[in-house]
């Protein structure tokens, strides 16, 4: 089970109270957009082994959409940030590289 | 290859046993080869079974980073069945289904398929609508299945409880001729018939790279060293994604864990497959006496092969509410594989951005019973360098086209 803080209410949920996202900081694109930026957005995910960045709902608890860093291999779990961030904070980044020193960082 | 008979057992029994050969043969990687398959489970192995077998091309390495049989090939609850919606998925599982039927003598290999018929319960008034459609277009396309009330489903499964109280059966989409196989026999027996066309199984390599000549793929580089081919083909379900982002290009798949377990063994107790779409879960029982329970997938992509436990006790929490007699089993074994999940559940048989790369990926939660027609007609775009009739409604373009193949419906795990 995972244990996710909500950076919102300030405490720690287990993944029943959650809702996951999948992966954070795409690009919302439009009608405008071309077909190939659209189809980018749709449907090309990441899906990295190893480090990801992702977008998980507190659903049953204050409802709002929060940022988490997780290895999709250990599940290790390396914080929580606000969804209004466009990109991960340097924060973040360093407690990965932390424990993890091949990290090569956030790549969009 | 010493052929496997009756007399073959006679034979070895009155000499100790000593007789029997190794089921194939491991090969250390030559320099090049003409095709190389990456992905040594069921789908990669039937793909090169079926390039040497229809095509006659025998200059074939299958690359493995574990051992066959190892993935998801050995990892899943072994149903076989072809009852879907969609014309281009029931041609592709049905032709699966029906090459499942003779697999056995065509490998020579007993696969122990077992027809003995797939319940698909229908448990709201929702499902047993969209099962009727399903059963219709069956019909239509030539897929024997039919529609049955609930008291034929308590004379099928005795065991069942079918009045609820939160989901009480309403019917079930019968399929007489779907059923199980041993999964593990299905990898093993195309690996040695591959071992005797002379296909080179290479077990304990793991891709690292992939060789691009302007676009066009000369190679790959392997924890064995660089190997040279003209064409590959990517055949690694829930690691499809790493070896595309090698190859240079994205995926429209997420890999997600997805669990199974099996309780103690008892005395038989139920003859046929039960899957309980509405409340998740799915029942048959192994020859050897334990029942085989498959659930949810995470809601969260993973590579971990383990999966949450709470997706385990949601799933039995409604088996037991359907057969309240398992209630005091006790689980034997929990395992979790990768799958790879596409936005409309359809698997992805296609060319890819990279001239002479082919994928096979994008099976989801149910690629098991498609090994047989996903390894045919992945064998047939190889040769011809194009899909055929079988893979070409399963092309990458079908995102971007918007013509998806919705078979979420089908599919009998949470996702």
């Amino acid at each position: 089970m995972l244990n996710l803080f909500c950076p919102i209410c300030l405490r720690d949920c287990d993944e029943t109270e959650l809702s996951c996202g999948g992966q954070a900081h795409l690009i919302r694109r439009d009608h405008a957009s071309s077909d190939k930026d659209f189809y980018e957005y749709l449907y090309e995910r990441k899906n990295d082994k190893g480090i990801i960045f992702e977008r998980w709902r507190h659903v049953y608890g204050c409802g709002k959409w929060f940022h988490i860093a997780r290895c999709t291999l250990t599940n290790q779990v390396f914080g929580s940030y606000s969804a209004k961030e466009v990109q991960p904070p340097k924060s973040i980044l360093a407690t990965i590289r932390r424990s993890r020193v091949d990290f090569k960082g956030w790549v969009k | 290859m010493k052929r496997y008979s009756l007399s073959s057992i006679f034979t070895e029994a009155f000499r100790d046993n000593l007789g029997w050969e190794k089921a194939w043969t491991k090969r250390q990687p030559k320099k090049e080869y003409q095709i190389i398959i990456v992905g040594g489970g069921g789908h990669g192995l039937a793909t090169a079974y079926y390039l040497a077998k229809n095509f006659n091309i025998t200059d074939i390495a299958v690359i493995e980073k574990g051992w066959i049989g190892g993935g998801n090939t050995g990892r899943n609850t072994t149903i076989i069945r072809s009852n879907y919606l969609q014309e281009s998925s029931i041609g592709i599982y049905e032709k699966s289904r029906f090459l499942y039927e003779t697999l056995s003598q065509d490998l020579n290999y007993n696969i122990m398929f077992s027809p003995r018929g797939v319940l698909m319960l229908c448990q709201t008034e929702h499902e047993l609508r969209a099962m009727k459609r399903t059963s219709h277009a069956n019909r239509v396309n030539g897929v024997d299945t039919k529609m049955v009330g609930p008291e034929e489903v308590k004379e099928i499964v005795p065991i069942i409880n079918i009045n609820g109280p939160r989901f009480p059966v309403l019917g079930a989409l019968w399929q007489p001729r779907g059923g199980t196989a041993r999964h593990d026999a299905v990898a093993w027996g195309y690996a040695r018939k591959c071992s005797d066309f002379g296909i080179d199984i290479i077990e304990q390599c793991e891709v690292i790279g992939v060789k691009k000549k302007r676009d066009k793929i000369v190679g790959v580089e392997t924890t064995k060293g660089n190997i040279k081919a003209k064409k590959v083909c990517f055949v690694a379900a829930g690691h499809s994604s790493v070896l595309a982002d090698l190859a240079g290009f994205r995926l429209p798949i997420e890999s997600v864990a997805l669990q199974a377990l099996v309780s103690e063994p008892i005395k038989p107790i139920i003859d046929c497959v039960v899957m309980a779409n509405t409340v998740h879960g799915y029942l048959s029982q192994s020859d050897k006496g334990e029942l085989v329970i498959g659930g949810g997938a995470d809601g969260y992509n993973n590579y971990s092969q383990r999966g949450s436990f709470l997706h385990i006790e949601e799933t039995v929490r409604a088996l037991v509410e359907t057969f309240p007699v398992i209630s005091r089993l006790r689980q034997l074994r929990q395992w979790g594989g990768i799958v790879d999940m596409t936005g409309d559940r359809s698997p992805i048989i296609s060319k890819t951005p990279v001239d002479g790369l082919y994928i096979n990926c994008g099976w989801g939660t149910g690629g098991f019973k498609a090994i047989p027609g996903s390894g045919w007609a992945t064998a047939e775009m190889i040769y011809n360098e194009q899909p055929g009739k079988l893979a070409s409604p399963f092309s990458i373009d079908r995102f971007s086209e918007g013509r998806l193949i919705d078979e979420s419906a089908a599919a009998a795990v949470a996702h």
